[in-house]
């Protein structure tokens, strides 16, 4: 991707978070980003002191090698189902809002990577019945802690933002914290369950 | 210290932003003509990553509280210290009580002012960048607010040779982006040859063009993947936006080509109507322009005595105001004051 970065496809958010800490490992000279995403890792160099035209040569070997593999941390967030967007997001489903939750919080999801704003989780293992397309209209305000759908992912926004994910409940967990190391609560690879409070 | 008089419509404090955060989401943010900070730096004696305002659109009003060193680059303004007349791309000494004026910017849209010892604010994630989409590391500055300067060695003494002119009507080089098959064939020709006009809309985070429609190929989601600097994005709407400094870390649009790296400052020295085209090169051109500014940047900032600045300062000066018969510059020590026809 232009003169100073590399986007690796990896075919999933695993095989990137795997060459991840394979880079990681290598110093590249002048190495500035490693960032995941769904099917790719994207490499940012400073391109006058890392030749990428070299590590794209090198990456089929660099791909087979193992990569120090963590055990996943789990994480448990009670979730207030009273968002903006339950009942419409339930009507549209064709399901009544019980069930909605109950199908929401019953798997352990797992943490792809990291995006749009610091802190914020794409989580897959969405229950299929839950798909919904992003909102046509992404609301100006969505409030931290906001637990959300689009797509295939379920989200959780660190931060008040603009957003266009269904917004089903709200969690007190603070997922974004710059004072803290890490700053991010959650990391590629952790497992999540959410719990319907009241 | 600096106390702001008036902030100007927005500036703020960046270095050259936050690597290494983007796989938590976190945005670079730091200057968005990064090429500019980095001679407004040297030019006072700072090191490259050192924190300096950036200021958009219109320049700052401020008032230094210590004695020190200062350097002005970027989009073309017009400045006086105390009312004197001052150029850009060159060191200017200021002493406790100086009044620095800076007014529109004219040729360029982002200006950047280096203190010697740099700007001291607290560093978020080992930057003091002002990161605008994602609120870390301050806000925008407003009167009435004092900023910290960092203590600095000696007194430099430094001018740039032939210093940057951005031209509002202005071609970026570009190569292919990673999604360009996702285009059709017209939409690609269209992109080759078409004039784009900069949006009011645009902003830190990018630059929203208006042009002929760039339309998808593929009706598909893109998955979501990390994303740079100068990456030319197509929304549906078939309006490119070139990602800016702080730009978010990850993106779901494809995008048709990316501005190389050589030409990032002329793209953020685009103001609101600048018009623009892009011409696509190979990567060996890019790295090859790149290694060109860094050896400009390495070989035309030169040492100069107080005296030689005093009669570059007048030079320059006398070509934008037709009625000035003088011009001073003080080196910490002394003030030298040249008049026309010495």
């Amino acid at each position: 991707m232009g003169d100073s970065a590399l986007l690796v496809e990896t075919g999933d958010a695993a095989a990137a978070q795997e060459l991840r800490r394979v880079l990681r490992e290598l110093t590249l000279p002048g190495l500035r980003q490693l960032v995941p995403g769904a099917t790719s890792l994207l490499i940012v160099v400073n391109p006058l002191l890392t030749d990428l035209d070299d590590l794209a040569r090198r990456l089929p070997e660099l791909r087979r090698t193992p990569a120090e593999a963590l055990p996943p941390r789990q994480h448990e967030f009670g979730v207030r189902y009273d968002g903006a967007d339950l009942d419409p997001a339930a009507r549209m489903l064709g399901m009544d809002t019980a069930e909605l939750v109950r199908r929401h919080t019953a798997p352990a999801y797992t943490v792809a990577f990291l995006g749009f704003a610091p802190g914020f989780p794409y989580l897959t293992g969405l229950d299929p019945l839950l798909r919904l397309p992003r909102r046509a209209d992404p609301r100006l305000q969505v409030p931290a802690g906001s637990v959300a759908l689009a797509g295939e992912f379920c989200g959780i926004y660190p931060m008040a933002t603009p957003g266009g994910w269904h917004v089903l409940g709200r969690c007190e967990a603070r997922l974004f914290d710059p004072g803290r190391s890490p700053p991010a609560l959650l990391a590629p690879g952790d497992r999540v369950r959410f719990k319907a409070r009241s | 210290m600096i106390e702001i008089l008036r902030p100007g419509p927005l500036t703020t404090v960046q270095d050259l932003g936050r690597a290494g955060y983007s796989h938590l989401g976190v945005p670079e943010a730091g200057a968005a003509d990064a090429f500019s900070l980095r001679i407004a730096n040297r030019l006072v004696g700072n090191l490259d990553d050192a924190a300096a305002l950036e200021m958009t659109g219109e320049g700052s009003s401020l008032r230094f509280e210590t004695d020190g060193f200062v350097a002005l680059t970027g989009g073309r303004l017009e400045a006086t210290l105390d009312d004197a007349p001052v150029p850009m791309y060159q060191t200017l000494a200021v002493k406790a009580g100086t009044v620095l004026e800076c007014g529109r910017i004219t040729f360029g849209w982002r200006s950047y002012l280096a203190v010697a010892g740099g700007i001291r604010t607290a560093a978020v994630l080992g930057s003091v960048s002002t990161d605008t989409l994602a609120g870390l590391g301050g806000v925008p500055l407003a009167a009435g607010q004092h900023l910290e300067t960092g203590a600095h060695a000696g007194a430099p003494a430094f001018y740039m040779r032939h210093p940057p002119y951005y031209p509002q009507a202005t071609v970026l080089r570009v190569q292919a982006g990673p999604q360009q098959d996702w285009f059709s064939a017209d939409a690609r020709r269209l992109f080759a040859t078409s004039a784009f006009r900069v949006l009011s809309r645009s902003d830190r985070t990018g630059a929203r063009l208006e042009g002929p429609v760039l339309a998808h190929d593929r009706d598909m989601e893109l998955p979501s993947m990390g994303v740079t600097m100068g990456a030319v994005q197509v929304p549906p709407s078939g309006q490119p936006i070139v990602l800016l400094a702080n730009h978010g870390a990850t993106g779901g649009y494809p995008l048709i080509a990316n501005v190389i790296s050589a030409d990032i400052g002329a793209m953020a020295q685009l103001a609101p109507g600048a018009e623009l085209r892009f011409s696509e090169v190979n990567r060996e051109t890019a790295l090859e322009l790149l290694r060109e500014q860094e050896t400009r940047l390495d070989t035309s900032l030169l040492g100069a005595d107080p005296a030689l600045l005093a009669a570059r300062a007048l030079m320059v000066l006398a070509g934008q105001h037709t009625s000035l018969k003088q011009a001073a510059v003080a080196d910490g020590v002394r003030r030298i004051r040249i008049r026309r026809g010495d």
